[in-house]
Order: C-alpha cells, then structure tokens, then sequence
C-alpha cells in the first residue's frame, strides 16, 4: 500500500484503553489470524496504537468489522467528500442512514440505495431479498413510511444458463421480500453485459414519506438510557457478510454461502410497524437497523454520532443458537433486528409496542458519559476501545490512479471504420436486433413479478414513463423516481460516463413531468488497490459531482461497493444514480408512449456522428469502444427547463429519452411502448440526411428527448428561447400499422407488430427456456399473495 | 355504513380498503385488530390482502384460527356481507366461508398486472350496481390464485349463480392467455350459497380511482351500500 494517510492517532489523548484479558477459548491472536480478518500490517499496527496494548480475539473481530470496505469506506471517503450535498431543501445529508429531502406541505422524503452484489453472487434469491430487507430497514428507522422501491440490476448475457438462473432468482427475491412486506416495486434498470458475468449488480433503493417533524436520527444521546435490541433474535448467520462484501469474488466464494443472510419478509412487516409507532411514540432517541457488520457497526455507529460513551453486555442479548460466543453475537448480521437508544423509564412502554407486534425488545445496554466503547460478557469486559476513536480513526487511503492504457487504446478507437454488415442495408433490420436486446427489451417480464400497485399510490406504473410517479395524498403534488448508470461509458471515459449517469436520471425524472431535486448513488466498482480501478473511481465521482452542480440535485447519500471482481475480471465501473423528482401538479404528469392520433413529433435536442460506446456496436459489431457521447451539462439543464415548461404549459401528451439504442429505438419504443395500443408513426429525418445514417438512427447523443405534441410550433419555440434545438420530424398515425422513417430519398418501413414482438418477447423468449432451472428456486419458501 | 377491515399479522391491504372506505366512498371505517373478539357493530367486514402470518404453512391457514375469525364467522352466519380480497379469499376458503381453495398460479410465479374481468351475475349484494357483462379492469397481485374446486362444486358454483367474475380478455371473450393464473373454469370471484360472502383474487379496493389506473372497482362498494342500507 502507497501512500497511506497516516494520521496517526494521538497517543494517549484519552488515555489508552484498559487492560482486557483473553476470554478462555478464543483463539490466540497470530499474524495469520489477523490476516484472516482482512487486516493490512498497517492496520493491525494502528489497533494496537490505539489500544495501547494487543487486541483481543473480539476485538479483533470489531475492528475487522468496521474497518473493512463496506463499513469504513476507507478507500472512497476523499474523493466522495468532493460531492456537492447541500441544498436549502436537504433535511439530512449523507452519514445517516438515509438521506432526507423537504418536498414542502411539511412533508418530507427519505431515500436510499445499497449494493447487495456478493450475497446474490452465490445466493441470488436470499442475496437479493435481503438487499431489499435492508434498504427498507435504513428508510424507515428515519421515520418515514417506505412507499416504494427500485433496483437496478446487471448480468451477464442471458445466453448463459448461469446468469438466467441469477436473474430468475434476484428477480423473484426482490418480488417475494417487496410483496409480501407490501411495498410495491415500481422502478429501476436491468443491463445485461458480458461484463457483469462473474460479478452481478444488484442494487436496491427505497424511497420513504415522513411528515417533517417526525425525522429521527441514529444517533446516542442521554447518559443513562438504556440500549435496547428489537426484533428478530440474534444466530449465526451472516457472521462477517460486510468483509465478505469487501473482496475479489473468487472459485472459494462459494463456499461463503453461509455468509449470505436469511431473508424473513414477515417479521419485516412487523418490525416496519411497529418501529414506526415506536418512533412516533416519543418514548425513544435513536433507531438503527442492525445490518452490515450487525450489532457491532450499530452500536459504534450510534455512540459516534452521539459523541458518547456505551457499554453493552453480550449476555443479554436475544440469542437463538445456544452457546454464542461474543465473537458471533457482536459479528452476526441476522436480519430483521434493530438496535433502539430508549428514554430512560420508558423501557416498559418500548416492550409493550414490540409485544402488540409479536416482537421482543431486551436491554442489552446503556448510554455512558465514560469516554469508551465496552462491551462485556456478564460481569468479565471482553472488548474496550477508547471513544469514539474505533469509528473515527478508521485508516483512510488514496492509492494511486492511472488510466490504463487499454482503456484508452478503446476509447480512441476509430469507430467510424467499423464496416457495415451486410444486413445493416435495411435499418429496420438493426432496429428490430436491437429492440430485442435484453438491455432495450421490455422488462414486463421482471416487473410483473412485481407487485407494483400496493398502497394505491403508484401513478405512473412501470413501462408506462420514463420513471415512476407516486401521488402525495392530500397534495395536488407527486414525486418522480428512477436508477440509471450506463457501466460501458464510465469504462470507456469515466469522467463522461459519471456525467451521463446523472443527467440519464435527471432526464428521466423530467420527462415524467418532475423537477429533479435529489440523488443517492451506489458506486460499484472493482478493487481500488489497482490504479486503473481507482482512476475510475476518482473521475467518474468527479463528472457526477460536475452534473449534480449543474442540474441542481445534491447528494444526500449512498453506498460504495468495491471488489467487484471475479477470476474474469472486474465488472464495468457503474456508478448508479437514484434520482428523487417532485411533480408539481398531477396535471403535470407525462407518459412516454404516442396516445393521440395526429400528433406532432418533436425531437428536442438533434442528433451528431457519435456512435462510440453505444449499444448498437454493443449488439450489432460486438464492439465495445469508441468515446461515448459528449455530455453538454449546460444544454441538459436548458432542455429540462424546456420541456418542464412545455409540460406544465399542457402542450406535452408524451415525453421519451433517448438513450441505449439512440433516436430510432426511442422512437420506436413511443410507438409500440403500450403493448395493447400500439400507434403507428411517420418520421422524416432528411434534414440530418448528411449523418451517417447508423449515427443518426442507432447513435446515443446525449441531451434529447422525444415529444408528441398537439402545438409544436409552441414546444419549438420555447425551445430554441432556451438555446435548445427542436425540430418537428414527424407525425403519429393510428390507421398506419406501421413504423416509417424517410432520410432524403430513402425510406425504411416496419410492421408495428414485428417491431412489438421483438421488443415484448425478448425476455419472456428467453427466460422460458429456463424452465428445467427453476428447480434450483423452488427450494425456497413461496410467499403468495397479497 | 361501517366497515370494519381486519388486520392480521402480515396484512398489507387494510390500509388500502380502509382508504377505499373512507377517502374515497366517504363511508365509516376502522380496523379490526387480529387478537380482538369484538366486531365493534360494523355492518360489513372486510378481509384484506397481505400475507397474514406471512402465508407460512399456507396462505390464509393460521389466519383463520385467530380470534377475530371466530367473531367473523358468526357474523357471516348470521348473514352479514363479508368481502374477503385475495389473501382474504384465501382465508375465507380456509375457514370455511366459501367453497374451493386457491392454489399456486400455473405459471409458478408471482403476478402482478391490471388484468379484465367480466361480471357474470349481477344479483348479489356485491355486484347490483354493474351491467350485465360488464368488463372491469382491476389489478392482481398473488402467487397463489388458481381457483380449484371439485367438478360437483364447481357445477353447483355455475348453477346457482355463485360465479360472479370470470378472467377474460379486452374482447370479454375467455381465453387462456387471459387466464392469468389457471384458475378453473376462469373464476375470478364467487359468493358463497347464501349471497353474503364474495371471495376474488383481484383488488378492487385498488381500483377505485382512475388517477391510479382504474376505478372499476368502486361498484363492488357501490353495490353493498345500495344493497345493505336499502
């Protein structure tokens, strides 16, 4: 390791930590055991300069905990501090378990994203239930009610009997953990990329409503008040899942199964009940979900925030194996569990909620003014550390960054040489290859899986928008939500793909009718300790924080995973973004599909020569190179401010992004986007007729979106008012049955229904040869109805 | 008119019944709390969806032993209407309140889409306020809701008008595709013999405002205020 930051704690400031004896039976503490745990020399020599004196097997185990990637941060932290975070409408900011935005009428929204991407490596259906489980868990201990939830997932190619079999079983986790705890699914990305292979993505967000008043934070406070664990009993399971998070995926993953968590969405639903009435209750401080690293990670955190000191005895918490060891009960991360700081007196009174709810709540601790972190076993302490310091003095490093020369050796590529196949003469024949793309292709398969309309809230169903829309009852007002992060464009120019990653979402958000407000972001990326990885990294953080400046939404939170290697490499670096939008009035709220025969077709923004790093050489060449599109910040915030204002002005029936697959496939997708109503439509694009044309029709310039209006005139004028280039190009035609598009002299004709078949069959085609793998998910418990 | 909507450990539809109810037909409601052995005078209860006791051992198979079931079922015996939705109808058909059983869909998967249904008797407390043949669009969300019963059953089910919505397609014409979960002879909902109890896998408490997709669903409610105050 370079260029460690050595801010070698101060030695003595608070004296160093008592004497702790070696708890008989625990193992002798060796350099092999420390490298077990994932501990660095550096690191280990750190512990003992702070402690004054040798670890013992617990803490070994504590520190192991909070100092590996997922809980420290420890290689991310400089560079996500270049984030911009603030706004006058940002209630809580990163550090919290969730971030939390005013939206006005004193209401407020939390919001979340987290990786579960090793758990559902080996364990695809638990991995992602449980992914789901703890997103839900960081919304809700904020105080608000979770009302929906999104995912954004990458695989591998489909082709592979593998990856179908890791696909049908996050979907059908995230489906059975969401359905049965009653929140419905209602947004989110799928990529597929030979990329992902070895290493699937699976990210879940949770967005929450809280009335302002009710925002709790998780952080200790009043010396004296008891500590109390909630929930589901503490066993073994999941024993070291956060370091688990924190390496390279390799051929032994597997055999860390028993790492990955089980899921019980259930007991979810009892504790999301009552935790919400505990916190309204006034009878607590503090709430946290005990999830990465368990109780350990919990406690410490709390006490940090708080600034106190806490002691809790390992005794005394709800075991359900015999003999634990403090080892595993600080280490286990069993879900379902919460860890509640109490007013002192009012215990009782927690109990009794917990008990309406069928759930226990114990006091295992309590709040000190004493300076440090104790835990005991009984009467003997079997872990000390003084203050604060196990959280704060977390080693922090910024290893080297390079660009490798690979990278760059794609990037430059003229791909422009690439030559034509010879199908490629008849346009609707690429169109309709890319159609069926599983990363273009209709997702009905996975989100019908999905209950999507519990709650009754959900507006803007998925496949219906470019993002969800959720009402606010009693509000003439909604909010917007969609995930995007294009993982191929952040590998070809991290900076760039960083900037597209945000204004996909923003984009997204916009065209549904939503100002964008917020993001939180989950980084996925490989093992920071190579250079190349860590360029990523830095550059595609720097082009986020350039586009959340420049389109106005803060960060409020989110996740770093690295590691996300496998023997095959590491996957694209994909930073994803979660973006929060407020829909001012339900009149406002726009679909993507043509619905009104007649209608104008306006294209705001105009196409160029850009092909690089877009899909079709993805799916037509199998190329993966060439710059990605050029991302204008300036003109992707003028094209929000005009289509934002065309909409509220009532000129805007539909509104569409243009992104994987570029202007023919959004267009397409306008036409043939609602399955029971397709609507033909009549493009002519000859004004860019000097384009190549598989730019112009496949090419993924960024800063465009698509409208059918019944005043064009109106919509282009506003938006070349704003700088933005609009052009009518053609017109919806119900009787036409067909898709056409005329370039010059050349015309190109499809069928509605062949370009509808391509798109809404894709996956279903695909997935049903999995039949014979469905075994392998039938071992699992079947949640049914709602 | 009150409602009363039953929350058992796991529910997750009480809330949207008791909005239908309240917010939106303007109607009394409250809920009935699974431990509770008071039905706190209300003229029409309300089973919801969810997963009560996160449909463990089988769905609706230890709801039907809590004590508010008891109260329920002596409620329904004395002819008190009971709509029971989805994991509601599951309940009901382990009580004992209506015939069948609702078992995995046939596509093993869990579905959740709008879907149509047509209304096959429009003389039951539940669905007075409809056309005859009415297409309604309602949404689903189960794993669990291929109606099965005996070929006696299911004849007598025919027979005594006790059918009051089958699945089919935009046309109203039954077909297999739109036969979502393979249920028998495309049942959707049925009323028990004596009229009072309806069973259905779709939500219309979901359905009530078209801001949200459909209120197609509000003349199930319709039809039990015009029938029960009357």
């Amino acid at each position: 390791m370079t260029d460690v930051d050595r801010r070698t704690p101060p030695a003595t400031a608070t004296g160093h930590a008592r004497a702790v004896e070696p708890r008989p039976g625990d193992p002798a503490i060796t350099p092999a055991l420390v490298a077990e745990h994932g501990l660095t020399t550096d690191e280990y020599d750190r512990l003992v300069r702070m402690l004054g004196r040798e670890p013992t097997f617990t803490e070994l185990g504590i520190v192991s905990a909070l100092w590996n990637e997922h809980c420290s941060y420890k290689h991310s932290r400089p560079v996500l501090r270049t984030l911009p975070t603030e706004a006058p409408y940002v209630l809580q900011g990163p550090g919290e378990n969730a971030g939390v935005i005013a939206i006005g009428d004193g209401l407020a929204v939390a919001f979340k994203i987290e990786s579960h991407n090793h758990p559902s490596a080996v364990e695809p259906y638990q991995g992602a239930a449980t992914g789901v489980g703890g997103i839900l868990r960081d919304v809700f201990t904020m105080g608000a009610r979770p009302i929906a939830m999104l995912d954004s997932l990458r695989f591998g190619s489909l082709d592979s009997p593998r990856q179908r079999y890791l696909f049908g079983g996050v979907v059908k986790g995230i489906g059975d953990y969401g359905n049965c705890v009653g929140i419905p699914t209602v947004a989110g990305d799928v990529v597929f990329d030979d990329a992902y292979e070895g290493n699937p993505l699976v990210n879940a967000m949770c967005v929450g409503l809280m009335h302002e008043r009710d925002l709790i934070r998780a952080k200790a406070e009043g010396v004296g008040n008891p500590i109390m664990a909630v929930g589901a009993r503490t066993g073994r399971d999941g024993i070291h899942g956060a370091s688990f998070a924190s390496e390279d995926l390799s051929a032994a993953s597997d055999a860390k199964r028993p790492r990955v968590q089980v899921g019980d969405p259930f007991t979810e639903k009892l504790l999301l009940e009552a935790s919400l009435e505990l916190i309204h209750s006034g009878h607590i401080v503090a709430i946290q979900d005990m999830g990465a690293a368990g109780l350990t990670s919990s406690s410490a955190e709390m006490a940090a925030r708080g600034d106190v000191g806490v002691t809790i005895d390992v005794t005394r918490v709800p075991v359900r194996e015999e003999a634990m060891t403090p080892y595993e009960i600080l280490l286990s991360e069993s879900q379902e569990r919460m860890l509640v700081v109490a007013k002192q007196g009012h215990e009782r009174a927690v109990r009794d909620i917990l008990a309406k709810w069928d759930l226990a709540a114990e006091v295992i601790g309590e709040v000190i003014a004493e300076p440090v972190y104790r835990v005991t076993e009984g009467a003997r302490v079997v872990a000390e550390f003084p203050g604060s310091r196990l959280v704060t003095d977390c080693p922090v490093y910024t290893p080297p960054a390079a660009e490798s020369a690979s990278s760059r050796a794609l990037r430059e590529r003229d791909v422009h040489a690439i030559a034509e196949r010879p199908e490629e003469r008849d346009p609707m024949w690429t169109l309709e290859r890319l159609l069926s793309s599983p990363t273009i292709a209709s997702k009905r398969w996975v989100y019908r899986q999905y209950d999507t309309t519990v709650r009754t809230n959900t507006v803007v169903s998925p496949g219906e928008g470019d993002a969800a829309v959720m009402r606010l009852r009693g509000t003439d007002k909604a909010i917007a939500m969609k995930t995007d992060g294009n993982g191929r464009y952040v590998y070809l120019d991290p900076r760039t793909g960083g900037r597209i990653a945000v204004a996909e979402a923003a984009r997204n958000v916009a065209c549904v009718g939503a100002r964008p407000m917020a993001i939180t972001n989950c980084l996925n990326f490989g093992n920071p300790r190579r250079p190349e990885v860590f360029y990523q990294f830095r550059e595609a953080v720097a082009g986020m924080g350039e586009a959340c400046r420049a389109l106005g939404t803060p960060v409020t939170g989110g996740n770093v995973s690295l590691y996300n290697e496998s023997p095959t490499g590491a996957v694209y670096p994909t930073p994803i973004i979660g973006m929060v939008g407020l829909v001012d009035a339900l009149s406002h709220v726009t679909r993507s599909a043509f619905h009104v025969d007649g209608d104008a077709i306006v294209l705001l923004g105009e196409p160029t020569d850009e092909i690089g790093g877009s899909e079709y050489l993805a799916r037509v060449h199998g190329v993966v190179a060439g710059a990605p599109p050029a991302c204008d910040l300036a003109r992707e915030r003028a094209l929000i401010d005009v289509l934002l204002e065309a909409i509220a002005g009532g000129a805007v029936h539909s509104a569409h992004d243009c992104s994987d697959g570029g202007l023919a496939v959004a267009l397409a997708e306008c036409a043939i986007g609602d399955a029971e109503r397709p609507l033909g439509a009549d493009i002519d694009l000859t004004r860019w007729s000097g384009l190549p044309l598989r730019a112009l029709l496949f090419g993924e310039a960024q800063g465009r979106i698509v409208v059918s209006t019944a005043a064009p005139d109106r919509v282009v004028e506003a938006a070349r008012a704003h700088g933005v280039p609009a052009q009518r190009i053609g017109t919806v035609r119900a009787a036409a049955k067909a898709f056409e598009i005329r370039v010059g002299a050349q015309n190109f004709s499809a069928p509605l229904a062949h370009l509808a078949a391509a798109y809404h069959d894709a996956i279903p085609r695909i997935m049903s040869r999995a039949t014979g793998e469905t075994a392998v998910l039938e071992q699992h418990p079947q949640p049914s109805a709602s | 008119m009150k409602f009363g909507v039953v929350t058992f450990p796991g529910s997750n539809c009480d809330y949207d019944a008791f909005h239908a109810v309240v917010d939106v037909l303007g109607e009394h409601a409250v809920y009935l709390w699974h431990k509770d052995h008071d039905l706190q005078g209300v003229d029409v209860v309300i089973l919801p969806g969810g997963f009560s006791y996160g449909d463990y051992l089988r769905a609706g198979a230890i709801a039907r032993f809590s004590p508010i079931m008891r109260e329920v079922a002596a409620h329904a015996r004395r002819g008190g209407p009971v709509l029971a939705v989805c994991n509601g109808f599951q309940i009901a058909c382990e009580a004992g309140l209506l015939p069948g059983a609702l078992l995995r869909n046939a596509s093993l998967s869990f579905l959740g889409q709008f879907v149509r249904v047509r209304v096959e008797n429009i003389d039951t407390m539940f669905t007075n306020r409809y056309a005859p043949g009415q297409i309604l669009r309602i949404p689903i969300a189960h794993g669990e809701g291929r109606f099965t019963a005996d070929e006696d059953t299911l004849n007598r089910l025919e027979g005594e008008g006790q059918v009051a919505f089958r699945y089919v397609n935009a046309d109203g014409r039954l077909d297999a595709e739109s036969n979502p979960n393979g249920s028998q002879r495309a049942i959707a909902g049925i009323v028990s013999a004596e009229g009072n109890v309806m069973g259905l896998m779709p939500h219309p408490e979901r359905a009530v405002e078209s801001l949200v997709g459909s209120n197609d669903g509000l003349g199930i409610f319709q039809s039990m205020l015009a029938r029960v105050s009357a």
